[in-house]
């Protein structure tokens, strides 16, 4: 049983950074309706970012929040420069769009810091008082920060201006246009925020998974699966999801099917929550006129 | 989702007092007597990316028929192309079935494995479809790996097989035989695949692609057009697939990343989407691309191929072929003045 508790906890915490992930995928989704190939890559280069400022003797919470910032105005110009031009596009050409941002962001990552793994360190010490045997001192902490950014994300959607403004851009961009909000710097910044947050899990991820151009592919994956489980236009349901698909993801590695093929499970948790429950748990059932 | 109209062609335009019509099966016949010339004026190892491309070819012609021409969009094609690959080499390896022979097994296998990949994905449209293909391709090698299937799969070590030798009397060392095996699969791919365009399958796999609301009023079974072109697309890639594993005398895992499956939007892209002769350039594109690019950094051909998947949707959404067309039509018109 304690083995039980112990894969359900440790579960969560990496549902933490598929939460994280989920949730930047759908802030972009909710924006623009496209989903983000490239989310994953873009938080892999912020932590190569975060991992440079580390290299160079900064402190931990600085680089921490640098990267931040510099993840934030990466999302914004992306926004800006590569997405902008094909927003009104064919799925076809926006999917294009974003596996050329993911592979471009992949082999620059490769190119500048090569392609050797590195570790990369947490900032929570492995023998604080919080430490247990069910828990490590780092899962603990990342289950506080993705907490810390889940609140954060909803205190600023819900109670300051901007965050009204962004959700009105969102939700019907030609009434908003007309009060006079200007929907592409929203949309932009939507960007930036979903770009901040991927970098977020990209820190938190990097101890566990170590820091190589790769190293988010199977995160984004579980990522995708968390957000269409908890429904993809739902950002506290892809949250949800992220900590379920977590869970999920360690028993069926520890009991069904052996760590080998986790991918897998998240290939037939995409294709089923599709296939069963397109809106997932908690999303809206879109109907559509023909 | 009408990506490219296919009514931009002008009607009876001529250049040089040919019409373009004769100016195309020259094109063709030009480019088939090269591709029969070349394989005695190369070495072998370009000879054997000239067999890479051929084999690029036939898979991106799959991808294309799916995703070019009905609308249907797969980035896990990679995924069909190992299980041809696999077929192939397994088959090798535990039974004495010739190499020959496998290629059919490996289409029918992917043709199956494609339908029934295909019937859920009728539900998924769109963005949702590109999402579950991305996540089958990501899968693929770790599915590869699996240890319960290591006794035909071989695991992380794969397989190796052997280099198919051409038959006693046939005075060709055993590359270029494998490139003319090549070719002997490409050019009836090509024609089955132009046929089945042009006719009155292929206007029912391009007007779902365009209206599928219409296509269904105008009575075509939309689900089972769509299952089956999923099939048939499979197919195509999955016998590129066994080929490619032929000319690579080995399967691992790894070479089936979500990589390859990268590149063959890559080659889909660069080529053209919706065209038949397009996914030639295509596959010359991502077998000789990286070839050039490696010597700057191992970085470099991924780079390079990011920036042309975004540049060619800005600049050329129609591709080198829809390029080559406009200026043909151009030339046309220019000759008439």
């Amino acid at each position: 049983m304690q083995v039980f508790w112990h894969q359900v906890l440790s579960g969560l915490a990496t549902g933490g950074i598929y939460a994280s992930i989920a949730l930047a995928l759908v802030m972009i989704y909710q924006a623009t309706h496209h989903i983000n190939f490239a989310q994953g890559e873009l938080a892999m280069f912020s932590t190569y970012i975060a991992w440079m400022m580390l290299d160079a003797g900064f402190p931990y919470w600085a680089a921490f929040f640098l990267t931040l910032v510099f993840s934030f105005i990466a999302g914004v110009l992306i926004e800006r420069i590569v997405v902008r031009p094909v927003e009104n596009a064919p799925v076809l050409t926006v999917v294009i769009v974003f596996v050329g941002l993911l592979v471009i962001t992949n082999s620059l990552a490769g190119w500048i810091f090569s392609y050797t793994i590195k570790s990369f360190p947490s900032p929570f010490p492995s023998n604080a008082w919080y430490a247990s045997s069910y828990l490590s001192a780092h899962e603990i902490g990342m289950i506080a920060v993705t907490f810390g950014v889940l609140l954060l994300v909803f205190l600023f959607f819900r109670f300051t201006p901007l965050g009204l403004a962004m959700r009105g851009a969102a939700q019907n961009p030609v009434s908003s246009r007309l009060v006079g909000i200007r929907v592409g710097w929203m949309l932009a910044l939507g960007w930036g925020l979903a770009g901040t947050v991927g970098a977020v899990a990209g820190m938190m991820a990097a101890p566990i998974v170590y820091l190589d151009p790769n190293m988010m592919s199977g995160i984004l994956l579980y990522g995708f699966a968390a957000a269409l489980l908890g429904g993809i236009d739902n950002p506290w349901g892809a949250a949800a999801g992220g900590f379920i698909v977590g869970v999920l993801e360690n028993l069926a590695g520890a009991y069904v099917v052996g760590t080998e093929i986790k991918l897998t499970v998240a290939l037939v948790l995409i294709v089923g929550v599709l296939v069963v429950r397109p809106s997932g748990l908690f999303g809206r059932v879109l109907v559509t006129r023909v | 989702m009408a990506i490219i109209s296919e009514t931009t062609r002008p009607v009876a335009a001529s250049f040089a007092g040919l019409p373009l019509r004769t100016w195309q099966t020259l094109g063709v016949a030009l480019v088939f007597i090269v591709a029969c010339v070349l394989p005695f004026t190369t070495s072998s190892y370009h000879l054997f990316q000239l067999t890479m491309v051929l084999v690029y070819a036939i898979a991106l012609l799959g991808l294309n028929i799916l995703t070019g021409f009905n609308g249907q969009v797969s980035l896990g094609h990679g995924a069909f192309y190992a299980i041809g690959a696999y077929t192939t080499a397994i088959l090798l390896d535990n039974t004495a079935i010739p190499y020959w022979a496998t290629l059919p097994i490996a289409g029918i296998v992917c043709l199956g494995a494609g339908f029934l990949f295909g019937l859920p994905a009728l539900r998924l449209e769109g963005l949702y479809l590109a999402l579950a293909t991305f996540a089958l391709a990501v899968a693929t090698p770790q599915l590869l790996k699996f240890r319960g299937f290591e006794k035909w799969t071989g695991g992380v070590q794969g397989i190796v097989i052997d280099k198919p030798s051409p038959p006693a009397g046939v005075p060709l060392d055993s590359d270029q035989w494998l490139y003319f095996v090549c070719l002997a699969v490409t050019v009836p791919m090509f024609l089955i695949g132009w046929n089945l365009l042009r006719g009155r399958t292929g206007r029912a796999i391009v007007a779902i692609r365009d209206h599928p609301i219409a296509a269904a009023s105008m009575g075509i079974d939309t689900a089972m057009y769509k299952s089956l072109t999923f099939g048939v697309s499979a197919m195509y890639t999955g016998i590129a697939g066994a080929l490619g594993a032929l000319a690579a005398q080995f399967v691992s895992p790894d070479s089936f990343s979500v990589f390859l499956s990268i590149s063959l939007i890559v080659g889909l892209v660069v080529g053209g989407i919706a065209s038949i002769f397009g996914v030639l350039f295509g596959a010359a594109f991502i077998v000789f691309i990286p070839n050039i690019a490696d010597q700057i950094s191992k970085a470099a051909p991924w780079a390079i191929y990011g920036i042309f998947l975004i540049g060619f949707m800005y600049v050329l959404p129609t591709g080198v072929a829809g390029g080559v067309k406009r200026l043909g039509s151009l030339l046309g018109r220019m000759g008439k003045r």
